[in-house]
C-alpha cells in the first residue's frame, strides 16, 4: 500500500478546508499569546496554493506538490509561519524527490524532513513552545508505526494523534521562541497556534489517507 | 468595533493607493507585489530598504524619501511582507552601491528579510541588514525571541538614511546604522488595546482602570499591569528601565523622543515630553534634540512610548541633515 500524487493533491485540497473552518480557532490562539493572525495567514496562504493547484502538469509526483506548497506559502503567508512551514514542505520535496509511489518508510522520512527544515530555520528546540513540539513527536511517532510495519494509513494516523497530544502539551510551557515568548509565565496555560495549525495539517494528513484505503 | 474600512483584505492595498496618491511628488507606488518606493530611485547612492507589517502608520511608508528610505514594504496588518516584494524593492532601489535593510527584530521580519537578502544576494545585489531592538521592556533576552524593535526605528531609519544621501558607502552606512541601535533604548505603555482589522476584536483586554507598562507595538505584552496613574508617574516607570539600561550618564547629550501609539491626543505626548525632559534634566542630561508625534503607532490603541538616543557630534549632524517624506520634513 502506498500514496501517490492523486492522494498528496487530497491532502493539499483537505489542509485548505481545515485551516479555512480553524482560521478563527487559530487567530484566537494567536490573540492569547502573540498577535492575533495566524489564522488569517494560513488561511490566505492556502488558498493561494488552491489558485495554483492547476497548474501543476499531468505527470507531476508528489514532489512537485510539496514544492508548489513550499513556493507559495512562502510568497503569501508571511510572518514567521511562511518561511517556517514554506521550507517545512521545500525539505518534505527534497525527501521524496522522484518518488511516484510513497509508502510508511517515504511519509516517515518526509515528516522527517520537513520537521528538520523547521528546525533550521527557527532555531527551536522541543520545550520552545513552537510547532517542532508536534512536529518531533509526530516524526517519532511515524517512525514508530513504520518500525511495526503498519499500513501507510497507520503511519499517517500515529503521527497525527501524537502531532494532536504535543499541540496539547505546548499549554504549560513557557514560551522561549517567537512572539509569545515576550509573556513569560504569563503564556503559561495557552496553546501554541503554529502547534495547532501543524496539529490539523497533520490530522488532514491522515484523514485523507483513510479515506484512501477505506473506500 | 468600528473602522474606516472596506474589506479587511483590502486594508493594505487601498492604504498603500491612498498613500501614493497623496504624496505622488515624493513616493510612487507598486501594487503587485506591494512596496513604496522614492519617486527618483534608483539613484547613485545606498539603497536603504525597511518594512514589516502594516498598523504602524506612518512607519514606515511615510518615511520613504529624500534624506531617509528609497524603499518601504508593508505586510498585512501585524504581518511581517513575505521575500517577493522584499526582493523587488531592493531592486528597484538599488543604484549599485547596494542596499541596507533597517529590520525590526521580531521572528517572522528577520526570517523574511534574511531569505530576501539571500534571494537579492544571489541576483547580484550586495545587501546588509541591521536588526533594530530597542525595547527595553523585554526582560531575559536570552531566553526569548530577543528585544523588539519598537519606535527607535524612527531614529535609526533617519540617521542611516542622512549617511546614504551623503553618498557613504555601505559599509559606513551600515556602521552608523548599528551605532544607533547601540545607543538607542525605548519602552513603552498601553491605555487601551487596538483591534487588528481582520479579527475584529481587541488583542487583548485592559480593564478600565488599567494599564500595560511595557507594551508591544502589535499589541505585545509588556512587564506588568498596573492601575491607571498620572502621567508623571507612568513617564517614571518608563524612563527609569530605559536609562538604567545603556546606562546614560549625567553629561550625555542625547535625543527625546515620545512616540504616540495612535489613539493618543498631542496635548497628553506634551504632558508626557514636559516630565521627561525634567527628569532628564534632573540627571544631567542634555535634551539636544527632540521628537513628539505619532510615529510608530499601534492603530488606535491608546498609549506612548518614550525614546532615547545617545547624540554625539556625527549623530547629530545627521540627525540635522534635510529630510523630505510624508511623516518627516526639515531643512528642504
Amino acid at each position: 500500500m502506498s500514496l501517490g500524487v492523486d492522494w498528496m493533491i487530497d491532502w493539499v485540497r483537505t489542509s485548505a478546508v481545515v485551516i479555512a473552518a480553524h482560521r478563527v480557532e487559530l487567530i484566537t490562539l494567536d490573540r492569547d499569546i502573540g498577535d492575533g493572525d495566524h489564522g488569517e495567514n494560513m488561511d490566505r496562504g492556502f488558498s493561494a496554493v488552491i489558485a495554483k493547484l492547476d497548474t501543476l502538469p499531468a505527470d507531476a509526483i508528489p514532489a512537485d506538490v510539496l514544492k508548489l506548497v513550499a513556493t507559495t506559502l512562502i510568497s503569501t503567508v508571511g510572518g514567521a509561519a511562511g518561511p517556517l512551514y514554506g521550507t517545512a514542505y521545500l525539505k518534505a520535496a527534497g525527501a521524496v524527490a522522484g518518488l511516484v509511489e510513497l509508502d510508511g518508510g517515504a511519509l516517515a522520512a518526509l515528516l522527517r524532513a520537513a520537521r528538520d527544515g523547521i528546525v533550521l530555520r527557527g532555531k527551536a528546540e522541543s520545550g520552545d513552545k513552537t510547532m517542532v513540539d508536534v512536529w518531533t513527536p509526530a516524526v517519532d511517532a511515524a517512525d514508530a508505526a513504520v518500525g511495526r510495519g503498519v499500513d501507510v494509513a497507520a503511519v499517517l494516523a500515529a503521527a497525527a494523534d501524537a502531532a494532536e497530544q504535543g499541540a496539547v502539551a505546548t499549554e504549560p510551557l513557557v514560551a522561549r521562541k517567537g512572539r509569545a515568548s515576550y509573556l513569560g509565565e504569563r503564556a503559561i496555560g495557552h496553546r501554541d497556534p503554529g502547534a495547532q495549525s501543524t496539529a490539523l495539517l497533520l490530522r488532514a494528513a491522515a484523514d485523507t489517507a483513510s479515506g484512501t484505503a477505506s473506500p | 468595533m468600528k473602522k474606516l474600512i472596506n474589506d479587511p483584505k483590502n486594508v493594505v492595498t487601498e492604504a498603500v493607493e491612498g498613500f501614493a496618491a497623496a504624496h505622488a511628488d515624493i513616493v510612487r507606488a507598486s501594487t503587485d507585489p506591494i512596496y513604496l518606493v522614492r519617486s527618483d530611485a534608483p539613484s547613485n547612492k545606498v539603497g536603504i530598504v525597511s518594512g514589516g507589517g502594516s498598523g504602524h502608520e506612518p512607519m514606515h511608508g511615510g518615511f520613504v524619501g529624500y534624506g531617509m528610505l528609497d524603499a518601504a514594504v508593508p505586510g498585512a496588518v501585524f504581518t511581517s511582507p513575505t521575500p517577493d516584494p522584499i526582493v523587488a524593492a531592493t531592486a528597484a532601489v538599488n543604484g549599485g552601491r547596494g542596499v541596507l535593510h533597517i529590520v525590526k527584530n521580531y521572528t517572522g521580519d528577520v526570517l523574511n528579510f534574511e531569505t530576501a537578502a539571500d534571494l537579492a544576494g544571489a541576483d547580484g545585489i550586495e545587501v546588509r541588514s541591521v536588526i533594530v531592538n530597542d525595547d527595553v521592556a523585554v526582560k531575559d533576552s536570552l531566553y526569548t525571541a530577543g528585544r523588539r524593535g519598537v519606535a527607535g526605528t524612527v531614529l535609526v531609519e533617519k540617521i542611516a538614511g542622512a549617511a546614504a544621501q551623503r553618498g557613504d558607502s555601505l559599509e559606513e552606512v551600515t556602521a552608523v546604522a548599528e551605532k544607533v541601535i547601540g545607543q538607542v533604548r525605548s519602552m513603552g505603555v498601553a491605555l487601551t488595546p487596538c483591534v487588528v482589522p481582520h479579527a475584529g476584536e481587541p488583542s487583548f483586554t485592559l480593564a478600565d482602570d488599567e494599564i500595560e507598562i511595557g507594551i508591544g507595538i502589535h499589541g505585545e505584552p509588556g512587564r506588568e499591569r498596573v492601575k491607571l496613574q498620572p502621567a508623571d508617574a507612568i513617564v517614571d516607570r518608563l524612563l527609569g528601565p530605559i536609562l538604567d539600561d545603556i546606562p546614560f550618564a549625567s553629561g550625555d547629550k542625547v535625543l527625546l523622543m515620545v512616540n504616540g501609539m495612535g489613539g493618543t491626543p498631542q496635548v497628553e505626548l506634551y504632558i508626557v515630553y514636559r516630565h521627561a525632559a525634567k527628569v532628564l534634566a534632573e540627571r544631567g542630561i542634555e535634551v539636544a534634540r527632540s521628537l513628539v508625534g505619532n510615529f510608530t503607532t499601534s492603530l488606535e490603541m491608546q498609549g506612548m512610548s518614550i525614546s532615547v538616543l545617545k547624540l554625539d557630534d556625527a549623530l547629530t549632524e545627521l540627525w540635522d541633515a534635510p529630510v523630505q517624506t510624508a511623516a518627516l520634513r526639515w531643512g528642504r
